[in-house]
């Protein structure tokens, strides 16, 4: 059985005026380990799959079975807790809180654990050497670089050590040598760290480095 | 516990809004205690005067005199046991700010009229022995530093001049509601210096039966009825409620006014707790992105208000209990007025109920919001 199965996956919104189908029977594998791509043009529902497979959002009819679960049939606790221990998420405009420092925004998803203090103080000090930005344990998101807030949202996104990294146009808002520094650090995620890595990129030649490539146009999955 | 530090952090992220809501919280419950313990004082104050002694005065008003010769027509209506009668000197000690309550009194009738003023016999002896003696209360004693056998003079206001009287006695009210605040002195005394001519501003009626008070009360101004100055004459204690019912109306309208101030303040500060959760949304999505339970962060925002109102609450109590209990211009003014322990605990329970509703709107909102649409509206 793959990590991740979605199975006619549909998504509609109803608008004033019309009802918008973002996603048409969408039916995907994903198997675990994989580091997959996922381009189209803006608007195409990109983010919507994304957040569907995060159980942010709920389909209009279709299954998502990710590591066993069938997500769409879990409740708004149950999906909480399956989220923090399943999914890292990495948002294009990194999301981090302004008021906690890199050591405390790595830590979050911790406190939703039973992990001592020490034992938390230590897993989110590996996550933030793996994005080698131990040096600024205590700086707050203002007093760093875009590129190193996201490696900071990518150290968030892998402390709990979740099976599946969702990166959301991770390299949308940086410049190119930061961008290369996140693609890299995605890619060290999927080789070193064997994690599952799904990324939504409008950039062809970050695409590329993934080892599947997806594209998604009028609602519809091509892989 | 792991939690309070993200609460913390939301608290301390605007420090100057923050301070300024707990102020205005702090204020909002100040002007709760100020207020309630003047209705407290005002019911103590209602409780004071007998129900077995008859209060007669002029009916025109209290301010008006009666004849001195009404004392013996008193003493012969039907069912009447003693009289006596008083005046109210209203004079100054220093400073008009030291207000208390004097009385020129008949001594031979007035002290086994008020079995409330318990005082040492040989003191009793020692004022009646002197035309210019005083008998005070404790309070005042302790309130001016005063001691026994000094002199002191006040300013007369009614009785122009300076007068001088020696402290010969000290009393204790049985009761505090009483008021330990108050200074006696000779009736002659007062007339014999003023060069007016001696009459009673009121007169003190015990009836043999206190329960027929009222009857023995109707048969005073009936046989007044048709004389010079025609009497009012009722118990002690509707004497009093009467006083309390003027304040009443002042209190009433502080009360208003008071109300309507404090809601105010106290809607400012929820809807300031409200919007400064609002401003958070996009924060609520990410952590519910990372695993937090809707439960999780409802209550993490309704820490967050209760801390601010819990804590601007007990700030605003303690200035009261402060600055309010045992004030002596307040006691002196409203005699039993005090920030009672119930008026506390009312006010720090307004305080949790208020951060509770405060944070309910705000701690609902993050339950429900949909993540997507937060983040959606962001980028
Ligand atoms: N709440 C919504 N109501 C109506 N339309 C929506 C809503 N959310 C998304 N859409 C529409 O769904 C489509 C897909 O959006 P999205 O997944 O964000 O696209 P992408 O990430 O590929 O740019 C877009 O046309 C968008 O306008
Ligand atoms: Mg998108």
């Amino acid at each position: 059985m793959a990590l991740v199965e979605l199975r006619d996956l549909t998504k509609r919104y109803q608008t004033e005026a019309e009802i918008i189908s973002v996603l048409e029977d969408v039916d995907l594998n994903i198997e675990a380990g994989e580091y997959l791509s996922l381009m189209g043009p803006s608007g195409s529902g990109k983010s919507t799959l994304l957040n569907l497979m995060a159980g942010l959002d709920q389909p209009d009819s279709g299954t998502i079975t990710i590591d066993g679960s069938e997500i769409t049939s879990l409740g708004p606790n149950r999906l909480a807790d399956w989220r923090a221990n399943h999914i890292g998420f990495v948002f294009q405009f990194y999301n981090l809180l302004p008021v906690l420092t890199a050591f405390q925004n790595v830590e979050l998803p911790l406190l939703l654990t039973n992990l001592s203090k020490d034992e938390r103080r230590e897993r989110v000090e590996v996550a933030l050497n793996v994005v080698n930005l131990s040096d600024r344990m205590e700086h707050y998101p203002r007093q760093l670089s875009g590129g190193q807030e996201q490696r900071v949202g990518i150290a968030r996104a892998i402390v709990s050590d979740p099976v599946m990294i969702l990166a959301d146009e991770p390299t949308g808002d940086l410049d190119a040598a930061s961008a290369e520094e996140i693609l890299t650090l995605l890619e060290r995620l999927h080789s070193e760290f064997n994690k599952t890595v799904l990324m939504v990129t409008h950039d062809q030649h970050a695409a590329e480095r993934a080892h599947r490539k997806m594209y998604l146009e009028k609602g519809v999955l091509h892989q | 516990m792991k939690h309070a530090r993200l609460v913390w952090k939301n608290l301390t992220r605007n420090k100057r809004r923050s301070i300024l809501t707990v102020l205005s919280v702090g204020v909002a419950l100040f002007l709760f205690a100020a207020l309630q313990s003047v209705l407290t004082a005002l019911d103590a104050t209602s409780e004071v005067g007998s129900e077995s002694r008859l209060i007669t005065r002029n009916a025109t008003g209290i301010v008006f005199p009666l004849p001195e010769a009404y004392t013996q027509r008193l003493r012969a209506v039907d069912g009447v046991e003693a009289v006596s009668w008083a005046n109210w000197f209203g004079g100054t000690y220093i400073d008009s700010r030291n207000y208390f309550a004097q009385f020129a009194v008949d001594e031979e009738t007035f002290f086994s009229m008020y079995p409330e003023i318990q005082i040492a016999p040989a003191q009793l002896d020692a004022f009646n022995g002197e035309k210019s003696g005083t008998i005070v209360g404790q309070g005042l004693m302790e309130r001016f530093g005063w001691s026994l056998g000094q002199t002191i003079v006040l300013q007369g206001t009614i009785f122009p001049g300076d007068w001088e009287f020696v402290i010969r006695g000290v009393y204790e009210p049985d009761n505090p509601s009483f008021g330990d605040e108050n200074m006696y002195f000779h009736y002659d005394y007062l007339f014999e210096n003023s060069g007016e001519s001696a009459t009673p501003g009121w007169f003190i009626v015990r009836p043999s039966d206190p329960n027929l008070a009222t009857e023995v009360a109707a048969r005073i101004d009936g046989s007044f009825e048709n004389s010079s100055d025609p009497t009012q004459t009722e118990t002690e204690k509707a004497f009093q409620a009467g006083f309390v019912t003027m304040w009443g109306n002042v209190g009433f309208l502080v009360r208003a006014i008071g109300t309507a101030v404090f809601f105010a303040i106290l809607l400012v500060a929820a809807n300031t707790m409200m919007m400064s959760s609002r401003e958070r949304i996009n924060e609520v999505a990410v952590l519910k992105t990372l695993g937090f339970r809707d439960g999780l962060l409802s209550r993490l925002v309704v820490a967050e208000s209760l801390a601010i109102s819990v804590v601007g609450g007990v700030l605003g109590l303690a200035a009261a209990s402060v600055m309010l209990a045992n004030n002596e211009m307040l006691g002196s003014i409203l005699p039993g007025y005090t920030v009672l322990p119930s008026t506390m605990l009312q006010g720090l329970a307004i305080a949790v109920v208020l951060g509770l509703i405060s944070g309910f709107v705000p701690a609902r909102e993050a339950a429900r919001l949909s993540v997507v649409d937060a983040l959606r509206r962001v980028a």
